[in-house]
C-alpha cells in the first residue's frame, strides 16, 4: 500500500487542510508507514465480534426540554475573527 | 410514448420542542441574529451534545401515527463536511439505526381515492444555521457571506419515502398528509414559510409498464406545496425532453428556481463528497424501553382518518363536511365541542365549514377565531327563534372581532327577533292596509300564485319590524288574515 | 515550602502554619525564576491567583471550607478556563479566551483551590514528548535534554520541579501515566467517564480522561475526590457521586491478587526497567499480596488499533477549528475554501495534520470496514482480554513505559517509534479501565514509572495499593536536581 501524491492532495481536500510541497513528501512517506502499522489489524480474525464504538455500554441519558441558555452573544462573539452586527462572516459563499 | 414520473420524498420536519436538539438554547423563530446560540451551538472547544427527550417523544408519537416500527436503539453518527453553517464540521444525524422504521401513509387524492405511500425511514438530525449571501459586509474589498447560527442544532425529524409516488399531484397529497399529521400530533407547527417543513424530491421518469427506476435526480430544499408540484413537473419535463432527444441523465442534486421555473445543477465540488460518517463518540446509543413507548402511545391523539370516518357515522356529517373539520385538530376538537354543547351536530358543522370558514378565509387564519362558547350560543339562539339566520351571521362576523357572547350582542343592538304575536299583528294588519292594490291582487290570483305573492306581504312586515320580526310568525298571520279576506 | 505535598499544604493551612497567599506567593515566584528553563506552563495567573489565594484565605478563616481550598495547582491547557487563554498548546487557539469553565476547573474554583495558570502540553494532546507544543518543549527536570512526556508534559515537569505541588492532566493514549513514569511523578487516569469532559478540549472522544497529577498517591486522592462525579453536561460522564478518595488509603493490602501480564515485559521493555518493576512487585509480596502472571493476548494489537481510532475522532473532532467563530483566521483569505485550507493549514502542527489525514483516510468511503470496523472489533478483543483477567485477579501490574525518558529530538524524525512510548498504557485507554504511574526507581539516573491497571471504578483500591507502595518506599520522594535559576 502506497499513499501517492493524488491520496495525499485529496485527503487534504476532505479535510480542507493544505498541506505545503516542501512536506508532502514526508506526509505520504508517513502514512506509508502507519497504513502498515494499522495493517496489522488484519492479521486478526475478528468474524462475529461486535464492534465497540464506545468503553462505556450503557445508554444514552435525556436530557429536559428546558431552555437552559441564554442569551450570551457578546461574550461568545467576543473571541471571533471577524464579525458585523452579530454575525459571523466568511468569504461569500457561492452556490 | 407514455411516460411515468416516479417519485420519492425525504421531507424534514422542525420538531417542536422549546430547546435544542443537543443544547438548551431556544428554539423561537426570528430572533436576532446568533442570540439563540450557545456556545455548545457554536461547536466552542470542549463542549459536548446532551439530547433532548422531547425530540424523541415528537419522533416516536409520529412513528405510531403511521403504524412505523419504533426503532429502541438508535444512534448518532457525525456526517463530516466544511460549510460556514455547520459550526462543528459535521451534522448530527441517524444513519444506520434510525429511530423510526418502515411504515405506511395514507394519501388522499383529489379524486377522493386514496394510495399508500410506504415510508422507509424517519430519522433525528439536528439542523444547519443560515447563511445570508445577499449582505452588504466586505472585508478586505471582498464581498462576505453572513452567518447566523441561531436555528444551527435545531431538531429535525427527516422522514424519507419509497419512491411511490407517480405524478406531481401525489407527491403534494403526501406532503399535506404528513403536514396534517404534524399538525395532529402537535410534533411541528408546520409552519413553510419558516421553514418548519421542507422537502427534497427524488425524481425520475421511464417508460409506463418498464419495472426498472431510472436515473434520478435530486431536487434539494423545496419549501411550498406550490413548488413541490411544480418542480416536479418542470423536473420530469426536462429528464423526458432529454432522454427522448436521445440524452443521458447525470445523477446530480439540482436546485429549483421558482422566479425562472426551472430546475438546474448545483455546482458539484471539487471532490465528491464522502461524508466518512461514524457513531459520534460523544454520545451513547439510545434506548427506549417499552413502558416509554407505549406512554407515547397512550399520548396519541385520535388521527385524521379515523376521526373523519367517526364524524361521518356518529354525527350524520357528509364526507366532504367531515373531511374539512378534520383537517386541522383544533378545527376537529372545535367542532366537537359545539356539536356536544348545542345538540347539533348538522347545524354546528354548516356554521364553521360555511360561514366560519369563509370568515376565517377572508380574515386568513386557519384557527377558530369565535369561541366554542360564542358559537354554541349563537346558534342556540337562532334555533329557539331568538335571531334569524341572517342576523346571525351578521353578529359571528362581529365575534370575530371581540368577545361579547350572543345575548349580549343581541341585547346591545336591540336585534332580539320580535316573535310576539300582538306587535307582529299590529305590523301585519298596518302592511295590509298600506297596500290595497296588492292585496287586491293577491285576493284575486289563484292559490299556488298566492304563496309566491305572500313573500311581497312577509317582506314588509319584516322591513317595518326593523328586521327582528319573526318570519315563521309574521308567514302564519298574513295568511290567516288575507285568506280571511277571500 | 515548594516541598510541601497537597496533603501537607492541607494541615499547614488547617493548623495556620502559613496562609494560603503566603504559598501561592511562593510558588509563583518560583515560577517566575525557574519556569524559563523547564517551559512547563504557557499562561501563568499570578494576578487572578493571589485573588483566590485572598478569598480562600477568608473562607479558611471562617472554617468548613473543602479540604482543598487554599491549595495552589494548575491546569493542563485543555481545560477551557473563563478569561485565561486556553491555547490546547496549538497556534490555532493562541488567541482564544473561553467564556466558560470546564467542569474540573469549576470543581476546583468551587472549593477554593487556587490556579496558577496553565501548563504546556503537546498540541491536541497528540504526542508523547511534549515537543509538539506551539509554545516549544518543556524541559524534563530530570536531565536537561530530555522530554518530560506527553501530552500532560508541563503538569508532569511543573511537579517535578517542585513548581506546584498537584496539576490537572488528560489522558488518551498515556498522557498522564507516561510523563508521570518519565518525572518521576504520581499519576491516575481514572475509569472513562469517572471526570466530566465538559471544557476539555476533544481530542479522541471515546478515549479522553481527566485525571490528577502530583508527588503522591494521597495527593493524587485528594485531587481526583474534587474531579470526579457526575455532570449532566456530559452524555458519557457516569452518573456516580464522588467519594473522598483519601479514606481507604490505609486499608491493608493483604491477600490482594495481582496479575503479572506476561506480554508487558516482551523485548521491546528496557531491561533495567523489568528489574524496577521485579522490584516493586515483591515490595507488594512483602505487604501480602499474590503475584499471578496473566496473558493479554491482543496486546500488541493495542497501538494499531488506538491510532485508527484515536486518529479518527480527532479528524472530525478538529473539524470544528475552521477559522470562522473563534481560533486563527489566515489572512486575507480569498474564498471559503482558502479560508478553511490556509486557516488549518498554517495553524495546524505537523502532527496534527498528519493525524488528522489518517484519520480521514480510514473513514472515508470503501477504507472505513478495512479500518474503523476492524479496529472497533479489536477494541472489543483488547477490553475482553481484561474483563477475562479480572476474574482472576484485582488489579494488573507492569511497567508504564518502555523506556526511561528519551532526548529531546530523538524521536522526531520516527513518528511511528514515538507511539511505541505508549505500548502499555494503551489497552487500558482502549478498554476504558482505569490506569495509575506511581514511582518504582531510576535507570541511569532517570525515572521510571510502576503502572496499575485497575478494574471499572476500582479507583479507590488502586490508591490504596499506590499509596501503601509508598508507605514502604521512598522513590516518589526522590527529586530532580533544581536547575540554575534563570539570568
Amino acid at each position: 500500500m502506497t499513499v501517492n501524491r493524488q491520496t495525499i492532495e485529496e485527503l487534504a481536500e476532505l479535510a480542507k487542510i493544505s498541506i505545503s510541497e516542501t512536506t508532502i513528501d514526508g506526509v505520504s512517506g508517513h502514512l506509508d508507514d502507519m497504513l502498515q502499522l494499522l495493517g496489522q489489524l488484519q492479521t486478526i480474525n475478528t468474524e462475529g465480534i461486535q464492534p465497540m464504538a464506545h468503553p462505556l455500554e450503557t445508554q444514552q441519558l435525556l436530557r429536559s426540554d428546558i431552555v437552559a441558555e441564554p442569551n450570551n452573544r457578546e461574550a461568545l462573539l467576543a473571541t471571533a475573527p471577524l464579525t458585523a452586527e452579530g454575525l459571523f462572516l466568511v468569504p461569500k459563499v457561492i452556490d | 410514448m407514455e411516460w411515468e414520473i416516479v417519485v420519492g420524498l425525504e421531507v424534514h420536519l422542525q420538531l417542536a420542542t422549546k430547546s435544542k436538539l443537543f443544547s438548551g438554547a431556544s428554539t423561537t423563530f426570528g430572533a436576532v441574529p446568533n442570540t439563540q446560540a450557545c456556545a455548545i451551538d457554536l461547536a466552542m472547544p470542549g463542549t459536548l451534545p446532551t439530547p433532548n427527550e422531547a425530540a424523541f417523544r415528537l419522533a416516536v408519537l409520529f412513528g405510531l401515527a403511521v403504524n412505523a416500527k419504533i426503532n429502541q436503539h438508535s444512534v448518532f453518527e457525525r456526517k463530516n463536511y466544511f460549510y460556514p453553517d455547520l459550526p462543528k464540521g459535521y451534522q448530527l444525524t441517524q444513519l444506520e439505526h434510525p429511530i423510526i422504521g418502515a411504515g405506511i401513509i395514507d394519501i388522499t387524492l383529489p379524486d377522493g381515492t386514496s394510495k399508500p405511500i410506504r415510508l422507509h425511514h424517519a430519522h433525528l438530525e439536528e439542523d444547519a444555521g443560515k447563511s445570508l449571501h445577499e449582505t452588504s459586509f466586505t472585508a478586505s474589498g471582498r464581498e462576505m457571506s453572513a452567518i447566523d447560527l441561531n436555528r444551527a442544532g435545531t431538531p429535525l425529524l427527516e422522514i424519507v419515502s419509497e419512491p411511490d409516488m407517480r405524478s406531481a399531484a401525489e407527491a403534494v397529497a403526501y406532503l399535506k398528509k404528513i403536514h396534517i399529521l404534524a399538525k395532529y400530533l402537535g410534533i411541528s407547527d408546520g409552519d413553510m414559510s419558516q421553514g418548519s417543513l421542507r422537502c427534497d424530491a427524488n425524481i425520475s421518469v421511464r417508460i409506463k409498464g418498464e419495472q426498472q427506476l431510472g436515473t434520478r435526480t435530486e431536487i434539494k430544499n423545496i419549501n411550498s406545496f406550490r413548488f413541490v408540484a411544480k418542480a416536479i413537473n418542470v423536473e420530469a419535463r426536462r429528464q423526458i425532453d432529454l432522454l427522448e432527444d436521445g440524452g443521458t441523465l447525470v445523477q446530480e442534486t439540482r436546485l429549483y428556481d421558482a422566479d425562472k421555473n426551472e430546475t438546474r445543477s448545483m455546482r458539484t465540488k471539487e471532490v465528491a463528497n464522502d461524508y466518512r460518517y461514524f457513531p459520534c463518540p460523544d454520545l451513547l446509543p439510545v434506548e427506549l424501553s417499552d413502558e416509554y413507548i407505549a406512554a407515547r402511545q397512550r399520548e396519541l391523539p385520535e388521527l385524521p382518518d379515523a376521526r373523519r370516518t367517526r364524524f361521518e357515522s356518529s354525527y350524520q356529517l357528509s364526507t366532504k363536511d367531515a373531511t374539512q373539520l378534520t383537517g386541522e385538530r383544533t378545527t376537529a376538537e372545535y367542532f366537537e365541542s359545539v356539536a356536544k354543547q348545542t345538540g347539533e351536530p348538522k347545524l354546528a358543522a354548516n356554521w364553521i365549514t360555511g360561514e366560519l370558514a369563509a370568515l376565517q378565509n377572508r380574515a386568513e387564519v386557519s384557527v377558530p377565531q369565535v369561541t366554542v362558547e360564542q358559537l354554541t350560543g349563537l346558534i342556540l339562539r337562532v334555533k329557539d327563534g331568538t335571531i334569524s339566520g341572517k342576523i346571525a351571521k351578521q353578529l359571528l362576523a362581529q365575534m370575530m372581532d371581540g368577545n361579547d357572547d350572543v345575548d349580549t350582542l343581541i341585547a346591545a343592538q336591540g336585534l332580539k327577533q320580535v316573535s310576539d304575536s300582538d306587535a307582529i299583528e299590529k305590523l301585519v294588519d298596518e302592511v295590509i292596509a298600506a297596500n290595497s292594490t296588492q292585496v287586491e291582487n293577491y285576493l284575486r290570483a289563484d292559490e299556488a300564485k298566492r304563496a309566491k305573492m305572500a313573500g311581497f306581504f312577509v317582506g314588509q312586515v319584516i322591513k317595518a319590524s326593523r328586521g327582528q320580526g319573526n318570519p315563521k310568525i309574521i308567514g302564519q298571520m298574513l295568511k290567516q288574515k288575507l285568506n280571511a279576506r277571500l | 515550602m515548594h516541598q510541601f505535598t497537597i496533603a501537607e499544604i492541607i494541615r499547614g493551612l488547617k493548623n495556620k502554619q502559613f496562609s494560603s497567599m503566603e504559598i501561592t506567593r511562593h510558588l509563583l515566584t518560583r515560577i517566575t525564576q525557574l519556569d524559563s528553563h523547564y517551559n512547563s506552563f504557557i499562561t501563568v495567573t499570578a494576578e487572578q491567583a493571589l485573588a483566590e489565594a485572598a478569598s480562600a484565605d477568608k473562607r479558611l478563616a471562617e472554617g468548613g471550607a473543602p479540604s482543598m481550598c487554599g491549595v495552589p495547582i494548575a491546569h493542563k491547557d485543555i481545560f477551557c478556563t473563563t478569561a485565561v487563554r486556553t491555547s490546547c498548546g496549538s497556534k490555532m487557539l493562541d488567541n482564544f479566551v473561553p467564556p466558560y469553565d470546564a467542569s474540573v476547573v469549576a470543581s476546583f474554583k468551587h472549593c477554593g483551590s487556587i490556579s496558577l495558570g496553565k501548563t504546556n502540553m503537546d498540541e491536541f494532546a497528540m504526542g508523547s514528548s511534549n515537543e509538539n507544543s506551539h509554545y516549544g518543549a518543556t524541559i524534563n527536570p530530570w536531565g536537561n535534554n530530555r522530554v518530560p512526556g506527553g501530552s500532560s508534559g508541563g503538569s508532569a515537569a511543573a511537579v517535578a520541579a517542585r513548581l506546584l505541588p498537584g496539576a490537572t492532566a488528560s489522558d488518551t493514549g498515556g498522557s498522564i501515566r507516561q510523563p508521570a513514569a518519565l518525572t518521576n511523578t504520581t499519576g491516575l487516569k481514572p475509569t472513562y467517564g469517572r471526570i466530566s469532559r465538559w471544557g476539555m478540549v476533544a481530542f479522541a472522544s471515546s478515549l479522553d480522561q481527566a485525571g490528577p497529577l502530583a508527588r503522591n498517591a494521597e495527593d493524587v486522592a485528594h485531587m481526583l475526590s474534587v474531579m470526579a462525579g457526575a455532570d449532566v453536561r456530559d452524555s458519557t460522564c457516569l452518573n456516580r457521586p464522588s467519594q473522598d478518595y483519601t479514606l481507604g488509603l490505609n486499608k491493608s493490602v493483604n491477600g490482594l491478587k495481582i496479575g503479572v501480564p506476561k506480554e508487558y515485559f516482551s523485548a521491546g521493555l528496557h531491561p533495567e526497567i523489568a528489574v524496577r518493576i521485579e522490584a516493586a512487585l515483591k515490595e507488594y509480596v512483602k505487604l501480602g499480596a499474590e503475584l499471578i502472571e496473566i496473558s493479554l493476548p491482543h496486546t500488541a494489537m493495542a497501538v494499531p488499533t488506538y491510532y485508527v481510532i484515536a486518529s479518527a475522532e480527532a479528524s472530525t473532532n478538529l473539524s470544528r477549528f475552521d477559522g470562522v467563530r473563534y481560533g486563527y483566521r489566515c489572512n486575507n483569505p480569498t474564498n471559503l475554501r482558502d479560508l478553511y485550507k490556509r486557516s488549518r493549514g498554517e495553524a495546524f502542527g505537523e502532527e496534527v495534520k498528519r493525524r488528522i489525514l489518517i484519520g480521514s483516510y480510514v473513514l472515508s468511503a470503501g477504507y472505513y470496514d478495512a479500518y474503523y470496523k476492524k479496529a472497533q472489533q479489536v477494541r472489543r478483543l483488547i477490553k475482553q482480554d481484561f474483563v477475562d483477567a479480572f476474574k482472576r485477579v484485582d488489579v494488573i501490574m507492569g511497567p508504564t513505559t518502555p523506556t526511561p525518558a528519551f532526548a529531546l529530538g530523538e524521536k522526531n524524525a520516527d513518528p511511528i517509534a514515538m507511539y511505541l512510548q505508549d505500548i502499555y498504557t494503551i489497552a487500558a485507554s482502549l478498554s476504558g479501565l482505569p490506569g495509575m504511574s506511581v514511582p518504582c526507581g531510576l535507570v541511569n539516573g532517570l525515572p521510571v514509572g510502576l503502572q496499575i491497571i485497575g478494574n471499572y471504578l476500582d479507583e479507590a483500591r488502586m490508591l490504596n495499593l499506590a499509596h501503601q507502595y509508598q508507605q514502604v518506599t521512598d522513590w516518589h520522594q526522590a527529586e530532580a536536581a533544581t536547575p540554575a535559576p534563570a539570568a
